[in-house]
């Protein structure tokens, strides 16, 4: 045979190869590549008619051009003229190229697909096979269109050649994944089950790929399949290696259709019938007992293919996790691979065994290994197999040995690779935390890692070892007295002077008996980092000393002194300034009882599950992201924001007790509380969990093979939008607060926060996927009428988590904006619609007044038509404490002691908008035995009191 | 399921690639390069399989050529490296000893060897005289 070019060798082909190998640079490649382009190009615009071979010759340097990494945008006609030419060379070039070059939305899918047309009619079965493959290889929704009737005819008929019958089975799979809709189950499935039972083993193998796949998707109609797989399987695996000659690899037979087959079989419970499951369990013995004999031979290739279908039968006894025996022995089998000499068993086995851990059976026998694995972590020179046995530290861990794997851990991420420290960090303080039975070990091990790998100490880790010494009361005084040490040190990173700030804020009181960390050496202490850090650590240091001014007022004029620096009163950055500003006058002009009441130690955090765990399974990614509904609850925590941020949650949030205490008569309360901000103060993130918590919304990142991008081909008009989810009831549970789960179906949740001042409001919007699969051209649109001006700031394609969007009120307005979201879930196109709830109300500025302007200004919209009247029956019992809330939520200011009736409310507030300012008056009168309420509102503008009178009326 | 088959050289030239989900021109030169680069910056000893985004390598180097295929979770990787090695031997016995240089030249051919191993990213054929039989239909028509 030649030794360059074999059969109808191409000079001018091989020519043009010698040519671009000599090249000795990019440039001249280049240059050599776009004389070539030329050439071919004139010659196909050329007049002279090319002949088969000559179009062969030029397709075939495109398609190596190609491969070069340079686009082709031409030659797709010749390819496809290839296609019709009876000579076989010429037809397979043809297709070749349009199988590598052409995707699947091409304009010349009908020009393809009508070759392939008369192809598959043609009865040659390689004709037949190269029209199949393309179809396999292109796939798009049109091919789908035009074959996926014929395909598993051809597929299930008798007289099909075997070759054309394996093609077939791939070429229904592809138009299976691309449009399941064109492929609806029928007679051909029982068929297709049958093909298990083929002579022909390729046959096999390409029927199993096909019915793993839609066994997925249709378990109940593929029943059939198990019986026939274990059947098949076990004539394989019992079989002489001499029986199936052809399919026999290095003396093992058939090997890779064996790990189909197991994977077919992890697609079903263990079998119900008692005869097909003890003929399967027979052949995991099988196979387990292989591996235990002496190997026929020396070649690696033997050894390679017997343990794939050993690691895949493990995969299955794990996926079954019903035989106890079976486990404890693949536990066993993986156990001797954990030392072996190949590096590739040696990950293999600690990422089986990994998955072996979570089982009940064989958990204990995985146990027995961890001294394996700890030598694995410290003696692989491969950091993805030091990867794969922290993973597995991490599953076998339990309180037996909690300790001893966590300080094993602690001592690795001392050398660890960057790439994992991250992961290694949360999984660190995941297990310290569900193991600690001392809360004093488990504070340790936290600032512990902060001192080995601060950098890599995320948020939420040092987040969490607040809430937990907040809600712990045994173990504040050590806490305390543990960061109080840390801080000596001369270097400590930054995460520690927060925790160590936060705690000592809160519990510094615990150690300032002893004079060795008396108030002001820890004041000083703390004080001596200060210059050293970032804003937001200086931001929460300045309430740490705020704070202390309430725990010690032995220290309060130093403090006082460091607020009143020009430093920090003329600070550059403005939170750092105003924190400053706001504490130094309020640890002037407050008196020790009201400084007590504000600056009270935090109450207890709500239980809730650690944030961490969601962060890592995000790391972690899809595959492993197993528990789903874990997921959703932490979600759903972040988006109900039910712990409302504030310094002291009554100091903010109800602003009526606290500006008369601090007699600053009518001012508004947001002159105290820290503007509401995202990110701005840590204090008050520490009660939320950052959006970055929040799991994506597409598992996985957005990356080349996410999924075929379906864009163009998707039909959008092929289901109507539902009608808009109205959901009246979330929607007007929104009309008082601003933060909380707008929507949530089985495929999405929506959350929301927003923030409204005056005419303007920024709300965030996050999506939660809630399944393991991305939803693909996720769009979502906001709808609003020219009242209401909405922009979108950030909006990423695929996989955006947040959007934001600025809201701004240019007059008053009825209708709230809806929220159209379309989506492609697995291959069905959603498309939802919610009232987005931003109401009027929301831009409400409340109004302090006397009870004497209140009823001078409520005599002046005595017009009828600026007055409406609501009478209504109470839904929700009669709460005095409650309403007070909504109406304050609601957006005006609660006026007390303006009705000469107690019991009832009034309100006042103005509307912003962006051409007026609408003054809002409001009265609600209860009648606790009719169990009604009369509600009257009263503004400048008719519209606008009925608006807010129907949606305050929803309220009670 | 296989995600694309490639053959690149130490140099990082690429030899042959095979995609089975559909990824842009661009992007295909720099998955290449970075595929390569991470094959390349392995040592013997360490294992074949390297995580990479949200799929797994599975490479073999043959002389100064690697083989690297981009598998999801579903695959076997072990099965997935003797697949390789089974591609190979075909070469091998196609071309009597395969090198470098038969691949570049016989580009069609090595393309014909491998779709008919995987197809749609599924194994579909592993018996080695069932892979070549269309190789030599074609050769004999190419002859004749």
């Amino acid at each position: 045979m030649p030794a360059v070019s074999k059969g109808d060798g191409m000079r001018g082909l091989a020519v043009f190869i010698s040519d671009i190998r000599n090249c000795k640079s990019k440039e001249a490649e280049i240059k050599r590549i776009n004389k070539e382009l030329a050439n071919i190009r004139s010659k196909f615009k050329g007049d002279k008619a090319l002949d088969g071979y000559s179009k062969k010759k030029y397709v075939c340097k495109l398609l190596f051009i190609f491969l070069l990494g340079h686009d082709i945008d031409f030659g797709h006609m010749e390819a496809v003229n290839l296609l019709s030419s009876n000579r076989y060379t010429e037809k397979q070039i043809g297709y070749l190229f349009i199988s590598v070059l052409v995707n699947s939305n091409s304009e010349l899918i009908r020009l393809i697909n009508n070759a392939i047309k008369n192809d598959l009619a043609s009865r040659n079965p390689t004709f037949m096979g190269l029209a199949l493959h393309c179809i396999a290889n292109v796939g798009s929704r049109e091919m789908a269109e035009a074959f996926a009737g014929e395909i598993p005819k051809i597929l299930v008929a008798g007289d099909t050649m075997d070759s054309v019958k394996q093609s077939a089975a791939l070429c229904l799979l592809r138009l299976y994944r691309t449009s399941p809709d064109l492929v609806p189950m029928g007679d051909w499935t029982s068929r297709v089950v049958h093909l298990l039972n083929d002579q022909h083993l390729g046959v096999v193998t390409a029927a199993t790929s096909l019915i793993t796949t839609l066994a997925q998707k249709n378990p109940e109609e593929f029943k059939t399949s198990v019986s026939l797989a274990v059947s098949r399987l076990s004539r394989i695996v019992t079989s002489a290696s001499t029986d199936l000659q052809d399919y026999t690899y290095y003396f093992v037979p058939a090997p890779w259709l064996s790990v189909k087959l197991l994977r077919l079989l992890q697609c079903y419970p263990p079998p119900e019938d008692p005869a097909v499951r003890g003929r399967l369990t027979e052949c995991l013995e099988t196979i387990l007992n292989k591996a235990q004999e002496p190997p026929k031979s020396k070649k690696v290739q033997h050894s390679n293919a017997k343990n794939a279908v050993l690691f895949e039968a493990i995969s299955l006894i794990i996926h079954h996790d019903s035989e106890p025996n079976l486990l404890v022995r693949a536990c066993n089998q993986l156990g001797q691979f954990l030392q072996h000499r190949e590096t590739n068993l040696r990950y293999l086995a600690l990422e089986s065994m990994c998955t072996l851990a979570s089982s009940e059976f064989s958990h204990e026998a995985v146990k027995t290994h961890i001294e394996t694995v700890i030598n694995a972590l410290k003696t692989e020179r491969d950091v993805s197999v030091r990867q794969r046995a922290v993973d597995l530290l991490y599953a076998m861990c339990d309180r037996s040995n909690a300790q001893q794997i966590v300080a094993e851990m602690l001592n690795y991420l001392e050398t660890a690779d960057y790439s994992i420290r991250e992961e290694i960090v949360l999984k660190v303080a995941i297990l310290a935390e569900k193991y600690a039975v001392d809360y004093t070990w488990y504070v340790d091990t936290i600032l512990n890692l902060i001192r080995i790998a601060g950098d890599y100490v995320s948020e939420e880790v040092w987040y969490r070892v607040i809430q937990i010494v907040i809600n712990r009361d045994d173990v504040q005084g050590y806490a305390a007295k543990t960061v109080f040490e840390a801080l000596q040190a001369p270097a400590c990173h930054e995460n520690l002077v927060k925790v160590g700030g936060y705690i000592l804020g809160e519990f510094g009181n615990l150690i300032a008996g002893d004079p060795r960390s008396s108030p002001l050496i820890q004041f000083n202490l703390l004080h001596s980092k200060f210059h050293l850090c970032s804003v937001p650590t200086r931001a929460l240091l300045l309430s740490t000393y705020i704070k202390f001014v309430n725990l010690f007022p032995e220290i309060k004029t130093t403090i006082q002194d460091v607020l009143r620096s020009d430093s920090q009163l003329k600070n550059a950055d403005v939170e750092l300034q105003q924190r400053a500003v706001e504490y130094l006058r309020l640890s002037t002009i407050a008196s020790t009882d009201i400084l007590a009441t504000v600056l009270e130690e935090m109450p207890p955090f709500p239980e809730r599950e650690s944030s961490i765990l969601a962060k890592l399974k995000k790391k972690k990614g899809p595959g492993t992201v197993t528990d789903l509904e874990e997921i959703k609850k932490e979600r759903s925590f972040d988006m109900n924001g039910s712990a409302e941020p504030a310094l002291n949650a009554t100091a903010v949030t109800t602003p009526s007790p606290l500006e008369d205490l601090l007699g600053l008569g009518a001012a508004p309360v947001t002159n105290i509380a820290p503007p509401p901000s995202f990110n701005g103060s840590l204090l008050v993130d520490v009660f939320l969990d950052s959006p970055s918590a929040v799991a994506p919304l597409a598992p996985g990142s957005d990356d080349n093979f996410a999924s075929p991008d379906l864009a163009s081909s998707e039909v959008v008009s092929e289901e109507p939008a539902d009608t808009v989810h109205d959901a009246d009831e979330l929607f007007h549970k929104f009309v008082c607060k601003n933060n909380g789960v707008l929507f949530e179906n089985q495929l999405l949740q929506i959350g929301l926060k927003s923030e409204f001042r005056q005419n303007l409001g920024r709300m965030f919007i996050f999506y939660g996927n809630k399944t393991s699969t991305q939803f693909l051209n996720f769009t979502p649109t906001v709808i609003c009428s020219d009242d209401l001006q909405s922009n979108i700031l950030k909006l990423d394609g695929g996989a955006q988590v947040q959007q934001v969007v600025n809201i701004e009120c240019v007059s008053d307005f009825m209708e709230a904006p809806i929220l159209n979201i379309q989506f492609r879930y697995g291959g069905t196109f959603q498309n939802l619609s919610v009232k987005l709830p931003i109401t009027l109300n929301k831009f409400f500025q409340p109004t302090e007044m006397s009870s004497q302007d209140f009823f001078q200004r409520w005599k002046q919209l005595s017009n009828p038509k600026q007055e409406v009247q609501n009478i209504f029956k109470a839904k929700h019992p009669m709460d005095a404490e409650i309403t007070k809330a909504k109406i304050i939520g609601f957006g005006s200011a609660l006026l007390e002691e303006v009705d000469p009736n107690p019991a009832n409310f009034v309100g006042a507030g103005i509307i912003h908008t962006k051409t007026t300012q609408i003054g809002c008056l409001l009265r609600l009168e209860p009648n606790l035995q009719a169990q009604m309420y009369r509600l009257t509102l009263r503004t400048s503008k008719e519209a606008v009191s009925q608006r807010l009178c129907d949606l305050l009326s929803e309220q009670f | 399921m296989i995600k694309f088959f490639l053959m690149v050289n130490k140099q990082g030239q690429t030899r042959l690639s095979r995609y089975y989900e559909h990824v842009e021109i661009n992007k295909r030169a720099m998955l290449e390069a970075e595929v390569i680069r991470s094959c390349l910056s392995r040592s013997k000893d360490e294992c074949s399989f390297v995580e990479y985004k949200d799929f797994k390598l599975v490479y073999r180097q043959y002389a100064a050529l690697f083989i690297v295929v981009g598998i999801d979770q579903t695959e076997n990787e072990i099965a997935v490296y003797e697949l390789i090695h089974n591609f190979v031997e075909v070469l091998d016995k196609y071309f009597s000893r395969v090198s470098e240089l038969d691949i570049m030249f016989n580009l069609d051919r090595v393309h014909i060897i491998l779709d008919e191993m995987v197809l749609n990213g599924c194994i579909v054929e592993t018996n080695r005289n069932r892979i070549l039989a269309p190789l030599f239909v074609l050769d004999k028509v190419a002859e004749g």
